[in-house]
């Protein structure tokens, strides 16, 4: 068993960031989220394992710090807050297209706009179907506790480098905020510079050794045969993703008239809705994505062969009702409930908007 | 066992601070726990609270509407969170600035006066453990060693020799817990 | 004619080679406009990664304007980084990788006008990279557009009627705020239309790269340069131009030279 501590879900990023190896981190501070780097700033991780932290001049800078650092090889991250994320839409289209793996942690908050700091899931479409120009897809991890934001650090760059593709964290203010028990992993050594080259020297821009070709770390193609061959590829890459890492946990789902699909905060609210549904004799399950991006599709379609309906809940406008629509494809009745604008929803208007829509319609 | 508090003051009184200890005390003895703050502008001289909910299972929403304890610091938050007690949970206020007392009948209701204690044990900074040595008064959840093993884990080491101070505070708070109404 | 070839046969030996295209080039045909600046630069960055012996230890950082294909001229690793972020991405780079050189090259939109900030903060940071600016006072990839250097009355596709400063602001002389900056190490302005001038900008970048070795701060090496594409003028006539508008309002030689300020020296007293 690991060390186990009561912490924050924003600083428990910091953390799992320095003991999974991670060897840099380019920030800019905003709220909710800012933990991340202070905690990091305050580990002087430098000193133990080499890791660099830098604040950068601006959110753009900080992912194009990213970009640079992501395309030498290393395990390199940032992290954000909805409106950071917006200024950054450029440099992930960019790390996207140049197939660099990196992190990126979105802690959101309520928009359109400066909007609120309070939390809100509002970056759902911005989160996976792209945020930035062009074809393109994140892995898209969202975790519902402060023991999820440590674990799925690790795991993004494991995804991160095996699909040579940017994942992103998509937490929420409640989240970031949140303290919980949290039970840390224990130190994974920075890669050296010859395991960089080792792992990496087929594609990362790490000084070209007279053996090989250049690396050339670029998005740019403009012959269109040639740059349609890349979407092409990068199409094959997320059809792979979709068929292999696909998670989400179900609970209560196996006897479930009806179910909620949820994630992130509003998934933790919806727990106990399910726990009040069934006390009123309600046959209610939850379906909680855990990747948004590969989204749980098959699941749900295999659900909807025989459950009555579905509801969606969300701390938006609903956005993932329309995935959970897609994947039911009419066969059942899809339906939608949320607050915005920073308000989390209660575990009992959401029973009560379950009994409204689905169970007494 | 779960329960569910609401501590709610003035930025400064410890509040955020408070609700640290009490969940790593829960931490402390194998408990699950999550605490959930107020955060952002609103702090910054004005009211803070925070939700701990400490439970031997697994916890759902970390976000509560009701709770089965109030401990409650000042007039915005009694007005705020009286209404939200739920019936026959407890209600815990230092009466200092309280102009409007609590009128509930279905709930029990305490008080201590922090404040005033603090005061006269020369340190107003020893408040929140005051208050919190009434709340554990009410509702010895914990081991008093389950509490000195969260103080330990909460503060930076560099204030561990207030632990004592911060214990005889918690005495004080269990000493003049006062009970107003019970159901 | 016979004994011609036999001639020349016998003159190409390597004893008799004067000059030979630097191996750290590419045999890539260049896409630049015959008279462009950017191609004397890029063999004069060959030249110097060649000598210093470097090759295997240099990462470029490509703009995004006429240099976007950098990388497929110089024979090393490379980043193509969005338009005005090369500085923040060669900073990614050297921090990552502090011994290895790490330059950028950016043109006068790329490093003045979209990159201003992350060119600033850059030097300020005073990163350990080496900043090559080719300032040619126009936009030359999209067509000859008004640049945050055009001089005023320049003619360009969006001021066609002269820069107005009224209308457009004035021109930009960022290498002389770059020189206030105590981050930057070591600050010059040169440029590439004689033999004489291309030696001197040759020094430049040498010393650049050497004031990265030395972990000195930010070297940044201006190339006042023509673009008679753009200009709509003779390679020439480009010079000639050059020499007479820009040249007095961007005047050549070194505008810092030394280190980075010492910090302990700005510490508070606390």
């Amino acid at each position: 068993m690991g060390e186990l501590r009561l912490m924050k879900g924003n600083e428990v990023i910091a953390e799992a960031a320095i003991r999974c190896g991670c060897d840099g981190y380019f920030g800019y501070p905003i709220t909710p989220q800012s933990e991340v780097m202070e905690t990091l700033m305050n580990r002087r991780p430098w000193d133990e394992t080499g890791m660099v932290v830098l604040q950068a001049e601006s959110e753009v800078a900080s992912i194009n710090m990213v970009y640079g650092a992501a395309g030498s090889g290393k395990k390199v991250m940032t992290s954000s807050s909805s409106p950071g994320i917006s200024l950054m839409a450029e440099g992930i289209s960019y790390l996207a297209g140049a197939e660099l793996p990196c992190l990126i942690v979105n802690v959101q908050r309520g928009g359109p706009g400066l909007g609120t700091i309070q939390p809100s899931q509002a970056d759902y479409f911005q989160a996976t179907k792209g945020g930035g120009h062009g074809d393109y897809r994140l892995i898209v991890l969202a975790p519902a506790s402060v023991q999820e934001m440590n674990d799925f650090v690790d795991l993004s760059f494991e995804l991160a480098f095996k699909y040579r593709n940017p994942v992103m964290i998509l937490s929420d203010g409640a989240i970031g905020q949140m303290m919980e028990k949290v039970e840390l992993a224990d130190y994974k050594p920075r890669w050296t510079d010859e395991e960089v080259k080792e792992i990496s020297d087929s594609w990362a821009a790490i000084g070209k050794s007279p053996d090989r070709e250049q690396n050339i770390i670029t998005s740019l193609e403009l012959e269109s045969d040639r740059m349609e061959r890349n979407n092409i590829r990068f199409q094959a890459k997320y059809q792979k993703i979709q068929e292999n890492e696909v998670r989400f946990e179900a609970i209560d789902c196996d006897d479930a008239d009806y179910v909620i699909v949820a994630f992130g905060s509003a998934a933790r609210v919806c727990q106990k809705t399910i726990q009040l549904a069934r006390a009123k004799g309600h046959k209610v399950g939850l379906l909680r994505p855990i990747t948004l991006f590969p989204f749980p599709t098959e699941e749900i379609k295999k659900m909807a062969g025989h459950v009555k309906g579905f509801l969606s809940v969300e701390m938006n406008a609903g956005q993932m009702v329309e995935d959970v629509r897609l994947a039911v494809n009419g066969k059942v009745p899809v339906e939608y409930y949320g607050r915005m604008g920073g308000i989390i929803p209660s575990p009992d208007e959401v029973e009560k908007a379950l009994e409204q829509k689905l169970i007494g319609g | 066992m779960t329960e569910e508090i609401i501590i709610a003051g003035f930025g400064g009184q410890g509040v955020l601070s408070m609700g640290k200890i009490l969940a790593y005390s829960g931490v402390m003895q194998d408990q699950e726990v999550t605490w959930f703050p107020s955060y952002g502008p609103e702090m910054r001289g004005g009211t803070a609270n925070v939700s701990v909910i400490i439970s031997d299972e697994r916890i759902s929403s970390p976000i509560l509407h009701e709770f089965d304890t109030a401990i409650i610091l000042n007039q915005q938050s009694l007005d705020k969170f009286e209404k939200q007690v739920k019936p026959g949970g407890v209600l815990l206020y230092d009466p200092n600035g309280i102009v409007h007392p609590p009128t509930r009948k279905d709930i029990n209701i305490y008080k201590v006066e922090g404040a005033r204690l603090a005061a006269e044990m020369g340190n107003p900074k020893t408040f929140n453990m005051i208050v919190m040595g009434a709340y554990l008064k009410v509702k010895p959840i914990f081991p008093m060693e389950k509490v000195e093993k969260g103080l330990e884990k909460s503060l930076p080491e560099r204030h561990h020799k207030l632990i004592p101070l911060n214990l005889e505070a918690i005495g004080v708070g269990q000493k003049n817990m006062e009970t107003v109404h019970t159901v | 004619m016979a004994e011609v070839a036999e001639n020349i046969q016998n003159i190409i030996k390597p004893e008799n080679l004067v000059y030979q295209k630097s191996p750290v080039l590419t045999d890539k045909v260049m896409h630049y406009c015959p008279g462009c600046s950017h191609g004397v630069v890029h063999k004069i960055i060959a030249e110097v990664i060649d000598e210093m012996g470097i090759q295997e230890d240099t990462i470029g950082v490509s703009p995004v304007g006429c240099s976007v294909f950098a990388y497929n001229y110089i024979d090393i690793d490379w980043h193509e980084a969005a338009h005005g972020r090369a500085p923040a991405v060669a900073t990614g780079v050297k921090r990552v990788f502090p011994n290895k050189f790490v330059f950028s090259y950016q043109g006068d939109g790329d490093l003045a006008a979209i990159g201003t900030a992350e060119t600033m903060h850059a030097v300020n940071r005073g990163e350990n990279i080496v900043m090559v600016f080719i300032n040619n006072a126009i936009y030359g990839m999209t067509g000859g557009q008004m640049a945050p250097t055009t001089m005023v009355g320049q003619v360009t596709a969006t001021t066609p009627h002269g820069r107005n400063v009224d209308l457009n602001g004035y021109p930009l002389k960022i290498t002389e705020l770059i020189a206030q900056l105590p981050g930057a190490a070591y600050v010059t302005r040169q440029s590439v239309q004689t033999p004489a001038a291309v030696r001197k900008t040759k020094k430049a970048i040498r010393k650049a790269f050497e004031v990265q070795a030395n972990k000195k701060g930010t070297a940044f090496v201006e190339v006042v340069a023509t673009c008679n594409s753009g200009w709509k003028i003779s390679p020439v006539e480009s010079n000639e131009w050059m020499e007479e508008h820009m040249f007095p309002f961007y005047p050549l030689g070194d505008l810092k030279d030394g280190e980075k300020e010492d910090p302990e020296a700005l510490k508070m007293n606390v």
